[in-house]
Parts: structure tokens; C-alpha cells; sequence
């Protein structure tokens, strides 16, 4: 594998690992732009108005129960052959990552705003903003961290699953693995994997210095969480004490993936 | 013959009743093919989430229990979730030196994908035990092992199996991703179904997995209306 990976011959070129890795960084920021396009909205109206609430956690539910390869394989049998042009494979591909990306952005952005104290709320109102005015000004910027994280989550599922979608022709450095398997060639494979892993962490490693850039230092202060945390406890407690139950799975904080909010 | 029948399933809808005939007859022909993986499904995703499940229990406690230690383990074990899973599938052999068919390295990584998500769900969830009810634990001589267990673990019982739902759905359709490898499992009638360029297989494997990851969803969801009587003895009043 380390030979592989040294050896100058596949850096360059076509199938070189450069090409690969661009190709997977296109095919994983063009699924997840239309992934937040969709998603960001239907979340931030579902958490502001609290309409569909039901019908969101049903298909962010279902949707996670379903095999990605399944569903590519599916895809690419249905869609391809209607399509003539080069997009003939790539386009299902890109279709089936976005309906695996929207739920962890929808969901989140949803718990996010969701999340936000009611007296918060109360406060932009009682300054006379507008409803549109409290979701923009007091409700985003509340929610932002829950959302950058459903964004990260999403991001990592879709580099996970461009890797599988080599398997149904898109490109990308999961090719290294699927063309390795084909050949028995265990050296690529393993050297394409270390790659997808590496490229992984470090889009991880970016997007949390994006969150800590845009999240504004009122919401991300360590003082401020100390006392959000504080007052969840308490109210958790409170509402414990009032129905006179153990604490409810509702009420459990860090949740920030989207796979808890669906509670 | 195949191919035609996938071309011809896309010009209309009389042509996907003929379609719908055949899959019929290869799903009947191949039932017994169909129920080893499923049996194979079951026993490659049971296994690691409930291993992980019981590998989480010590590290979320460890987690919560010393202040210092919970910001790392939190973030190594959220660390390992970001590792994209046919990646993980085709490394471990390397790290483990088994062979690459070796279901092992399936059963280890959803082991560790269960861990990642678990350790942080169990550390939150006993920190959610109110801390009146530990000091009553104590006072009335529950001490370490037998309060976290008898106390401790049923409080946070909810949260904890709230996580392990969303572990084992994610396990279920995690492991199809392991037929590009050639492990037997649901997965393998993906792989089938394209290289017949056939629905019916793909579309039964859909279901089967979906269906699987409601067996273990619903199976969660009665145990912890066993583990929790007190909790739906006042959620009925609330929600009536």
C-alpha cells in the first residue's frame, strides 16, 4: 500500500490521485449544495413554523433505513438509460447522494431552531421584530451550531457514499477500491481507502474551523454554553419533577447529529 | 432477456406488469438463497450493535464520571465516525490481519461505528441522572457497581436506547455496503440485481433491509417500555 501510494506514476495523469481526489471533492460539494438548498429551508420552516414536524421525522426515518447501495444501484438502472449524454451515470449518482444528504441538514436545522428558549423568542418579539425578523436575527444565529453540525454529518455521509457510488461508474477515489477489487489488486485498494479516510478527516477537521468562524461568539462562548447547559438541566429537573419521570430522551443534550433528532 | 425486460419497464406501465411477473418467479426460484442472507443480515448487524452496546456502557461511564476525560473520548470516538465505511471494510484486514473476506472486519467495524455513536448518548444519558435521586441511591447504600446498575442505568435507560435505535438502523444498512466485498448478506442481491441489470432483486434486498431495520427498531422500542414502566405510566396521562 505505502508502495503504491509512493509511487510518483499514480499521482499524475487521468486515474491519478489528484484527478481522483478533485473529481470526489466536486461530486460530494455539488451534492451537498443542492443537499443544503433544499434542506436549510424546509428545516428553518418547519423549526419556525413547527408545521410538518411529524412528517419530516417520518421521512428522515425512513430514508436512514435504507441501503445506499441499494438505492445507487436502483438509481443508476432506472435513470441512466433514459439519460444519452455523459451525464448518463454520474446524474443518478449525484440524484441518490442528495436525497441521502438533505435529512441529516433538514433535521438539524429543525432541532436547531427548535432548540431555541422561548423567552429568547419572546424577547425579539417584545423589541417589535417581525416574525420574519426573529427567524433571521434571533432564531438562525441560536441555531447555527446545530446546523453547521448537521451540515458536517451530512458532508462526511455523502464522501462515505461517493466511495460506494464507484461501484455504479462515478468517479472519484473510491475508483481506487473498485477498480482494485476488480483487479485483486489489494495495494490500490488499501491505498484508496487511507486516502478516502484522510480526505474525510480533513474535510472534518475544515468544516469545525468553518463553525467556529461563523457561529457568532455570543451563542459559541464557553460561559454562555456553561449556563445553557446549566438552565437545561434545570429545566430538564423541572419537567422531570412536573410529570415525575426520569429524564426524558427529549430532553438530552449534545445531540448534535441528526440522527437524535427525530425523537 | 434481462436487459429488455429493465428497457421495457421504463416505456410503460403494461410492459412493468410482465416485469413484475418475472421478479415473482426469480424471487420464488431463489427464496432459499434469499432467506441465508437474511439470516446472515441478522446475525453481521445483531452482533456488533449489541457488542457495542456493551463495550459503550464502561467507556460512556468512564466518560462521565471523570470531567477531564470526557472531552477526548467524546471527540475519539466521534472521530471515528467519520470514517466512510467501505474505506473501514477494506483497511482493518490490514489492521487486524485477517483475510479481507473475513466477516470479522465487518462485525469490528460496526462494532466501532456502534461505539462512536453510543459512548457519547451513554456518557449524556448518566449525566441526565438528576443528582437528588444518586444522593438517595447512597444514602439508602447503593454503592459503585450495583447503583450504576440498578439506579444509574435504568434512569438513563431512554436516552441510552433512544441511541441504540439509531445505532442499529445504521448498522442494518451499513452492512449491505460490505457486497462490493463479496461477505453474504442482504447486500449481495444489490450487486446481483446489477449485474443481471434486473429490479427485482435490488428491490427485494430494499425491503428486506428496510424491514430488518424495523425488527430491531421495534424490538428497542418494547424493551425500554419494559425497562421504563414508570415512564409510560405517566406519558399517558400527558399525552391524554
Amino acid at each position: 500500500m505505502i508502495a503504491w501510494l509512493f509511487d510518483p506514476s499514480h499521482w499524475t495523469g487521468q486515474t491519478g490521485i489528484w484527478i481522483r481526489v478533485v473529481e470526489h471533492l466536486a461530486y460530494s460539494g455539488i451534492t451537498l449544495a443542492f443537499a443544503m438548498a433544499i434542506g436549510l429551508p424546509l428545516g428553518l420552516y418547519i423549526g419556525h413554523t413547527g408545521r410538518g414536524r411529524v412528517v419530516m421525522a417520518g421521512i428522515a426515518n425512513a430514508l436512514r433505513a435504507l441501503p445506499t447501495l441499494g438505492l445507487l444501484i436502483l438509481g443508476v438502472l432506472i435513470i441512466s438509460p433514459v439519460i444519452t449524454n455523459d451525464l448518463a451515470f454520474t446524474l443518478p449518482c449525484i440524484i441518490v447522494l442528495v436525497i441521502l444528504a438533505i435529512p441529516p441538514i433538514m433535521t438539524n436545522t429543525f432541532a436547531g431552531v427548535a432548540a431555541v428558549p422561548e423567552e429568547i423568542k419572546q424577547a425579539g418579539y417584545g423589541m417589535g421584530m417581525t416574525s420574519r425578523q426573529v427567524l433571521w436575527q434571533v432564531e438562525l444565529p441560536n441555531a447555527l451550531p446545530l446546523i453547521v453540525a448537521g451540515i458536517r454529518s451530512s458532508a462526511l455521509q455523502v464522501i462515505a457514499t461517493a466511495t460506494v457510488a464507484a461501484y455504479v461508474s462515478l468517479g472519484g477515489l473510491g475508483r481506487y477500491l473498485i477498480d482494485g477489487l476488480a483487479t485483486q489488486d489489494y495495494a490500490q485498494m488499501a491505498a484508496g481507502s487511507l486516502l478516502v479516510v484522510i480526505l474525510a478527516v480533513l474535510v472534518e477537521i475544515a468544516l469545525v474551523g468553518v463553525q467556529t468562524l461563523i457561529v457568532s461568539p455570543g451563542v459559541s462562548a464557553r460561559k454562555l454554553r456553561l449556563t445553557n447547559a446549566r438552565s437545561a438541566r434545570a429545566a430538564q429537573r423541572a419537567e422531570s419533577d412536573e410529570r415525575g419521570t426520569g429524564p426524558s430522551a427529549a430532553g438530552t443534550s449534545g445531540t448534535t447529529d441528526q440522527e437524535m433528532a427525530h425523537r | 432477456m434481462t436487459a429488455g425486460i429493465a428497457a421495457a419497464s421504463l416505456s410503460g406501465g403494461a410492459s412493468l406488469n410482465a416485469a413484475g411477473n418475472v421478479s415473482l418467479n426469480w424471487l420464488g426460484s431463489n427464496a432459499g438463497e434469499i432467506v441465508s442472507m437474511f439470516v446472515h443480515h441478522i446475525v453481521l448487524s445483531g452482533i456488533p450493535t449489541l457488542a457495542g452496546l456493551i463495550i459503550a456502557l464502561p467507556i460512556g461511564a468512564f466518560a462521565n464520571r471523570y470531567r477531564w476525560a470526557y472531552t477526548p473520548t467524546i471527540t475519539i470516538a466521534g472521530l471515528f465516525y467519520t470514517l466512510p465505511s467501505l474505506a473501514v471494510f477494506v483497511l482493518l484486514p490490514l489492521v487486524l490481519g485477517t483475510k479481507i473476506l473475513d466477516p470479522l472486519n465487518v462485525i469490528i467495524a460496526l462494532i466501532i461505528y456502534t461505539l462512536a455513536l453510543l459512548v457519547r448518548v451513554v456518557a449524556d444519558g448518566l449525566a441526565s441522572v438528576p443528582e437528588e435521586t444518586v444522593q438517595a441511591a447512597e444514602a439508602m447504600g447503593y454503592r459503585s457497581v450495583r447503583r450504576f446498575l440498578t439506579v444509574d442505568l435504568p434512569i438513563a435507560a431512554p436516552v441510552i436506547l433512544a441511541g441504540l435505535r439509531v445505532a442499529s438502523v445504521a448498522n442494518v444498512s451499513i452492512l449491505s455496503v460490505a457486497a462490493l466485498l463479496g461477505i453474504p448478506q442482504l447486500g449481495q442481491l444489490f450487486t446481483e440485481g446489477f449485474q443481471l441489470d434486473f429490479y427485482a432483486p435490488i428491490i427485494a434486498g430494499i425491503v428486506l433491509t428496510v424491514f430488518l431495520a424495523f425488527v430491531f427498531d421495534g424490538i428497542i422500542v418494547v424493551a425500554e417500555r419494559l425497562m421504563t414502566p414508570w415512564k409510560r405510566a405517566r406519558t399517558e396521562e400527558v399525552t391524554a
